[in-house]
């Protein structure tokens, strides 16, 4: 490393980091902004040429995320309608906080965690374990217990990369990547027919876990535990997004964790360590995405099916939420948000089919991350203006 | 007359002393170890393949030692891990191995593995020249999706085929804009391209489909036949009856690697991979050398989808139907060293692996389904450095600016 050749070769190629401080000096907000509307226009014009009304159908989307719970003229049976919904949308929200901390928190040490998602499932499966077993716990304990060790398992997962990175040099991406599917079958495995946290009671038709015991469920503080209510995992995930603030910005480790993010040979010269920070940001980054698996899995999942395992997309769809928030607690929140809105939706039970059909609509849902990815990742609006602004100084 | 120590030096001698040869010899005998206690031979005392594992492993150490640590430790590891499945299989029922390992395991394997070479060849293009392609899973998807919808209303597999071509290369054109011309991340680029695809299949289904099957009937690429294989046993039902994108997928290994390594097109693509700017001071369009790649690569992997769908699929199509194949094609691509027959190899091995899983629940269904984590734990291993490094081309996932 540092050689000149090697300067050469990584010269022109800026990190995700510094491509953001970039974004971050151009405008702020204004370029995620500006791209979410351009993904939701190009979506519009998908759906227009679908055959239905765009605005009718973003109206629809809209009043299925609940959103409208928040205008005060909607009163009576609407009102409560749009709370259940509104739950529903903060229920994903949660997740996708947590799961977009865990990427964000990667992302500001210069890594790429696409591994969320393996991470999520560790802390599923963990959290499934602890609270189907030791059902004579008194219950705020086996919660406890229960997220510590969901917490922990997604750190040492998440850190086996960080440490591969560190040691031997191994793409973070391809190993995380790796991680998410052995995660996928581990978790078939337990949770399926034969599996040692499969749940032989029931009589579903698709394989299942074990249920979570009643005293370990968390507690739910808006609407009915038995029509899942929010519970206060969403408070957990508010408070995750302060100490993901205040670790980056208030202490050693987040400065140092910003530094390698922005320039690794730099920070190397003024005496960090480099592989250190990249063991502990994955670390950490996992810890986040293990605490999202748990608080689910606790909050409103209670069991998780195999079918659950292998289709669940949060962690992909955290990418689109970190990406979108610029990795920014703030933005994370508000993007986290925006998809989970879009999610709960575009869900075949809220959208009016005769609006525009569900099917449709969760594909669009797809559509408008991949694009929103593809905007912002490549901060397409903000090249176009850096571009047509005067040239006074040469670009960064 | 030459002494007895003079001969020892002779090439052929010099060859076979080789460190090389010691570790390539070993793996052969490691598989062989396993091999043994499995139908035909079948050797039911665990004598046979625990010689035969030992051997392996004293020639893998002695290649280890000798320099060469990748095949040496891969033989050592291939030695041991067959010791252990030879003595399991020679613990297990005649009739249970009979069942599990026929002649048609082998076919199947090829079946697996043909949309894996496809892609793991596809991102070998992609990645020697320096663009990282986590889009294949995408791409395998839209080429799956367009296949089917081009056999159905062209009323012929060809025109299926060419459809899925050109929508996995369109996909790759948008992938290949974002990172060669933009400069964007390309793993965030491939990210996006891999739920853009999602969405796009996913929405055309149900738009020109209504979301169900697409009606019985749909031209499949056909098998090929091969004359006088009817008779001899083993091979008729191993080859006899493949499909044709299963011979194709030899073919392109082939031709990949010579086209990579002995033309002047395949330098100059690896030279882009490698180190751009000395490419470019040569007189090679970067751009367009990586346009290029990128594009081919989405044709590629679009054609393994293609045959997920109207090849072996039988001309059905479901929402996400490559199901992470695309991924295990880049875990191919990564295990064979970003070269052809490395990756024809891996795809080899992993859809070994997967055949195998499909028949395990003879013996232990949860134990299946766990079997299919091997692909990527045997990638993460292989990534680790246990045995060897892998080396990317130098200039992989750098986006290049024009000076």
């Amino acid at each position: 490393m540092g050689t000149p050749e090697h300067d050469e070769l990584v010269g022109d190629a800026p990190t995700v980091a510094t491509r953001f401080a970039l974004a971050q000096r151009a405008g702020g907000i204004v370029g995620p902004l500006l791209t979410t509307a351009l993904a939701f226009l190009i979506g519009g014009l998908v759906v227009l040429a679908s055959g239905a009304n765009p605005l009718s159908t973003y109206r629809a989307i809209f009043e299925g995320s609940g959103l409208n719970w928040l205008f005060p003229w909607v009163r009576g049976v609407d009102r409560s309608f749009a709370a259940g919904n509104l739950q529903q949308t903060l229920l994903l929200t949660t997740a996708l906080v947590l799961c977009g901390l865990a990427v964000g928190f990667a992302f500001r040490s210069g890594l790429f965690n696409i591994g969320g998602q393996g991470q999520y499932l560790v802390g599923s499966i963990f959290a499934v374990w602890i609270g189907s077993s030791f059902l004579r716990m008194n219950g705020p304990l086996h919660i406890l217990l229960a997220i510590a060790a969901s917490t922990v398992a997604g750190a040492l997962y998440a850190g086996l990369a960080g440490v591969l990175k560190a040691v031997v040099g191994a793409h973070e991406v391809i190993t995380t990547i790796m991680l998410n599917w052995i995660a996928v079958w581990v978790g078939s495995w337990l949770f399926g027919q034969g599996g040692a946290l499969q749940s032989h009671g029931g009589g579903g038709s698709f394989p299942t876990s074990n249920p979570v015991a009643d005293s370990a469920h968390l507690p739910v503080f808006w609407g009915s535990a038995s029509l899942q209510g929010l519970d206060i995992g969403f408070f957990v995930a508010l408070a995750c997004l302060v100490l993901y603030a205040a670790t980056l910005e208030r202490t050693t480790l987040g400065f140092e964790v910003r530094a390698v993010g922005f320039n690794p040979q730099a920070s190397r010269y003024a005496g960090m360590s480099v592989a250190r920070t990249y063991a502990i940001a994955m670390a950490i980054a996992g810890a986040f995405a293990g605490l999202a698996g748990a608080v689910d899995v606790l909050g409103w999942q209670f069991s998780v099916g195999v079918n659950d395992v292998q289709s669940s997309q949060i962690g992909f769809i955290a990418i689109a939420v970190a990406v979108l928030g610029r990795n920014r607690a703030v933005g994370i929140f508000c993007s986290a948000l925006l998809f989970g809105a879009l999610l709960n939706g575009t869900a075949t039970r809220n959208l009016d089919p005769t609006v525009f059909r569900p099917e449709l609509a969760s594909n669009l849902t797809l559509i408008i991350q991949g694009l929103v990815i593809l905007f912002v990742g490549a901060d397409v609006l903000l090249l176009w203006i850096w571009q047509r602004r005067p040239r006074r100084t040469a670009p960064a | 007359m030459s002494t007895w120590a003079e001969r020892l030096d002779g090439p052929v001698w010099a060859r076979l002393r080789d460190a090389r040869t010691f570790g390539v010899a070993g793996i052969v005998v490691g598989v062989c170890a396993a091999l043994v206690a499995l139908p035909p031979v079948t050797a039911r005392s665990p004598l046979y393949p625990a010689l035969l594992g030992i051997a392996a492993a004293i020639l893998g150490l002695a290649a280890a030692l000798r320099g060469e640590r990748r095949v040496g430790w891969g033989a050592f590891a291939i030695g041991v891990i067959g010791i252990v499945l030879g003595v399991l299989a020679t613990r297990s029922s005649t009739g249970n191995l009979n069942l599990v390992f026929t002649a048609s395991l082998i076919a199947s394997m090829f079946v697996f593995s043909t949309p894996l070479v496809f892609g793991a060849i596809a991102g070998t293009f992609s990645e020697r020249s320096g663009v990282v392609n986590i889009g294949l899973e995408g791409m395998m998807l839209m080429g799956a999706f367009w296949g089917v919808y081009g056999a159905d209303k062209g009323k012929s597999w060809a025109v299926g085929i060419l459809v899925a071509m050109l929508a996995g290369g369109l996909l790759a054109l948008v992938h290949a804009y974002f990172a060669i011309h933009l400069r964007a991340d390309q793993i965030v680029g491939g990210t996006a391209v891999n739920f853009l695809a999602l969405g796009i299949t996913g929405y055309f289904f149900f738009q020109l489909y209504h979301g169900d099957n697409v009606p019985t009937g749909v031209s499949t690429i056909p098998d090929v036949k091969i004359p006088g294989l009817e008779h001899v046993h083993f091979f008729q039902a191993a080859f006899g009856k493949l499909n044709l994108m299963v011979w194709l997928s030899f073919a392109l290994v082939v031709v990949a690697w010579f086209v990579l390594f002995k033309t002047a097109i395949g330098l100059r693509i690896r030279a882009c991979g490698e180190h751009p700017r000395a490419a470019d001071t040569v007189g090679i369009s970067v751009y367009a050398i990586r346009y290029g790649c990128v594009v081919l690569s989405g044709m590629l992997a679009a054609l393994g989808g293609a045959y997920l769908s109207i090849g072996f699929g039988g001309g059905a199509f479901t929402e996400n139907m490559t199901a992470g194949r695309g991924f295990i094609a880049l875990a191919a691509m990564i295990f064979g060293n970003w070269r052809p027959f490395g990756a024809l190899g891996a795809s080899l091995l992993f859809g070994f692996s997967t055949a195998l899983a499909y028949r395990l629940p003879a013996y232990s269904g949860s134990a299946a389904t766990l079997f299919q984590a091997l692909p990527y734990v045997l990638t993460l291993i292989a990534v680790a450095g246990v045995i060897g490094r892998t080396s990317p081309p130098a200039a992989d996932g750098k986006p290049y600016r024009k000076q």
